[in-house]
């Protein structure tokens, strides 16, 4: 069972959100958050910012997003340390359902970035003078993950991915079943370790 | 002759199962918390795909984030709220996972219960999909918050897929002033180095005036090793961490106790071993913090005036005003505020609210301010009340509630009035975090209640003065 679609090319519109600590809160605010699914989310996605009022469905006009140029942009150009905060993985959810593909930021923060690449958006990385070149131009831009390049008007440039998030992204691989084909060497760790720690092992309750 | 290891290698070393390609292992969990409001999705999802939990017993569930805290309580006052609590208590019960429910005796902030309880152990592995759980590093685990998905991995596999997060050893040399706390250690620290300042690093909280703290001021420190963005924080198990687990429901017995404690023993970084990065900080400089901004590092001393903006960071520093109402080189102090809250998995432990009671004892919430204490546990809550706490904190006009993440986070029931200026003894100061519109400032819970008393914030040395007068 694939965990998501393969992802290896995004081209599109770029929306730049260039702010630093976009945290959870405020991808999706907890009030939001109304069932227990993975769906259902996108309407929710930055309601803070979005709309005039909380609780109100009125778009701000004043909201990157609100701009029909930036409507549903399949990339985020954001600040530093985006996605800090709760590890509400709804953020992500929402974010995937409203068509986000890719975020683009100097930074994410940990928790954030694993719910990324857990359900096939690419996080990539790239200096903020480089993002703000990028917002400025306000070309689309198109991101290229084997090649780990980003290209956007006459901007060119190259990010880091760690390896095996390219793979999992690339393949489109539900981590789960890898892991469980290492389960001769999981059932080894706990048969040995049983012995060196069995405080760790707990009676079952049913 | 090996390399001295730092508490974090040896830690890591113990958990390996197996070295995946480029650098990530794949390490063992010993420990899986839910709570309902992002454990219920995991485990409806992993049932949907037909995966079952690999070993249920050391799985554990509670409900504390949307569930209700008034007293009398049956459920959730979140609009569609009982849907988490149905769907945690249902896939709870078909697993087979210990689930620790709103009329529980053990129920509580997860962060709380689990040292209550000795679910948390030195040296164990355990995550939460709350970013919260690095709180739990005090008592000498590993311990950090995961996204739902991961929740899944970890419940089916046992493991979870990782690099190893760069060591980072923070240092706290001397001692705390008189009416300064493990809070304000954390806000000093943050505010120094930056909300972003232990990024992809674990850190290992060192030094004299870490030892000195209790498990609870540990916890409240290692809390708020997520504000600074690291993986994880933690601090080398002592005696006062087996003191502490030392007959817990969960703790082992017996000769497993001994065994255990063998082991424990040996969890503490090597002399000489090296760290990625080191930061020392003078203990005995720290002020009680506060926050003027929408991020913990926007902290100040309780002295100072709200600083000016940073080079590069007019426009946050300048939204953060406006959304605070503030206006830079305004002093903290004296600012009016509306409401004060005493809750969370930070700080709303039994030492916690001893603290804030001593302040209150005998005096009254100002006129208008909104004044609420939530204990973290149910436990907490008993022994508090077995103390008189609970009538020091309602005589002077505090409300008293039963336990739960409360006021920390707004999820669309309990709120403050709109627009409420909160002193808040809780971890997250961001726009809206407990409420559309609602500002809030950050701060120990003796500096809470000390503004609960002023009707606006307070140095709450200055009450402690009065007092020795
Ligand atoms: S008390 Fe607040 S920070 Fe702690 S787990 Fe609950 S909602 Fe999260």
């Amino acid at each position: 069972m694939a965990g998501f679609a393969p992802v290896r090319h995004i081209v599109g519109v770029a929306a730049p959100l260039l702010r630093a600590n976009v945290d959870t809160d405020a991808i999706i605010p907890s009030r939001e958050i109304k069932g227990v699914a993975k769906t259902g989310l996108a309407e929710g996605l930055f309601a803070d910012w979005r709309y005039l009022a909380a609780g109100s469905r009125m778009p701000d006009p004043s909201f990157i997003l609100n701009d029909p140029r930036f409507a549903h942009a399949p990339i985020l150009l954001a600040g530093a340390n985006f996605g800090c905060g709760s590890s509400r993985e709804h953020a992500v959810w929402a974010l995937g359902e409203y068509g986000v593909r890719a975020i683009v930021a100097p930074s994410f923060a940990p928790i954030f970035r694993g719910n990324c690449v857990s359900n096939g958006i690419i996080p990539v990385v790239l200096d903020a003078a480089t993002i703000l070149a990028i917002a400025d131009a306000g070309a689309p831009a198109a991101i290229d993950l084997p090649t780990q390049t980003l290209v956007s008007g006459t901007i060119t440039v190259s990010f880091d991915i760690d390896p095996e998030t390219k793979v999992i992204l690339t393949e489109g691989l539900d981590a789960i079943d890898r892991t469980l084909r290492q389960g001769d060497a999981i059932a080894a760790f706990h048969a040995a370790d049983r012995i060196a720690r069995p405080w760790v092992y707990l009676e079952s309750i049913s | 002759m090996t390399n001295p290891r730092t508490l974090l290698t040896k830690l890591w070393d113990a958990h390996v199962v197996a070295s995946l390609s480029a650098g990530e292992d794949l390490i063992a969990i010993d420990r899986i918390f839910l709570h309902e409001r992002t454990g219920s999705i995991a485990l409806r999802s992993l049932a949907a795909s037909g995966r079952h939990v690999l070993d249920p017993g050391r799985v554990f569930a509670v409900t504390d984030h949307i569930v209700d805290t008034l007293p009398g309580r049956t459920g959730s006052r979140v609009p569609g709220g009982d849907v988490f609590l149905d769907a945690t208590r249902e896939e709870t019960r078909k697993a087979g996972i210990r689930l620790f429910d709103v009329q529980d005796p053990d129920q509580g902030i997860v962060h709380v219960i689990s040292p209550e309880l000795a679910i948390v152990l030195p040296g164990v592995t355990l995550v939460c999909p709350d970013s919260h759980s690095c709180s739990q590093g005090a008592l000498g685990a590993l311990a950090w918050g995961i996204g739902s998905t991961e929740a899944e991995h970890a419940m089916a596999t046992g493991t979870l897929r990782m690099s190893k997060p760069k060591a980072m050893r923070v240092t706290f040399d001397g001692r705390l002033a008189p009416g300064v706390t493990a809070k304000d250690m954390a806000l000093a620290l943050i505010a120094t180095h930056g909300a972003g300042g232990g990024k992809g690093h674990a850190i290992e909280f060192a030094g004299e005036a870490v030892r000195a703290l209790d498990i609870e001021g540990r916890l409240t420190l290692c809390n708020m090793a997520t504000e600074f963005s690291a993986v994880t924080g933690f601090v080398a198990p002592d005696e006062a961490v087996f003191a502490y687990l030392d007959g817990r429901r969960f703790a082992p017995r017996g000769a497993a106790w001994e065994a255990a404690l063998a082991t424990w023993r040996t969890l503490a970084t090597e002399p000489g071993a090296r760290f990625d990065r080191e930061i020392a900080i003078d203990a005995s400089s720290i002020e009680p913090m506060v926050s003027w901004g929408t991020s913990p590092q926007s902290s100040v001393p309780i002295s100072a005036v709200v600083p000016p903006a940073r080079i590069g960071d007019a426009e946050s520093h300048a939204r953060a005003l406006d959304y605070m109402a503030l206006d830079a080189g305004q002093p903290l102090r004296g600012i009016p505020i509306d409401a004060a809250f005493i809750g969370s998995c930070t700080n709303s432990r039994l030492s916690d609210l001893r603290r804030a009671a001593a302040i209150l004892d005998g005096r009254r919430v100002a006129p208008g301010v909104t004044a609420i204490v939530v204990p973290g546990s149910s436990a907490v809550r008993r022994a508090a009340e077995a103390e008189g706490l609970d009538r020091i904190f309602t005589a002077a006009g505090f409300e008293w509630r039963m336990s739960g993440c409360s006021l920390c986070f707004y999820a669309g029931g309990d709120g403050f009035a709109p627009g409420s200026r909160v002193i808040s003894s809780t971890n997250r100061n961001f726009e809206g975090r407990q409420g559309p519109g609602i500002r809030t400032h950050i701060a120990s819970p003796e500096m809470v209640a000390a503004s609960a008393i002023a009707g606006a914030i307070a140095d709450p040395r200055v009450i402690a003065r009065v007092e020795a007068l």
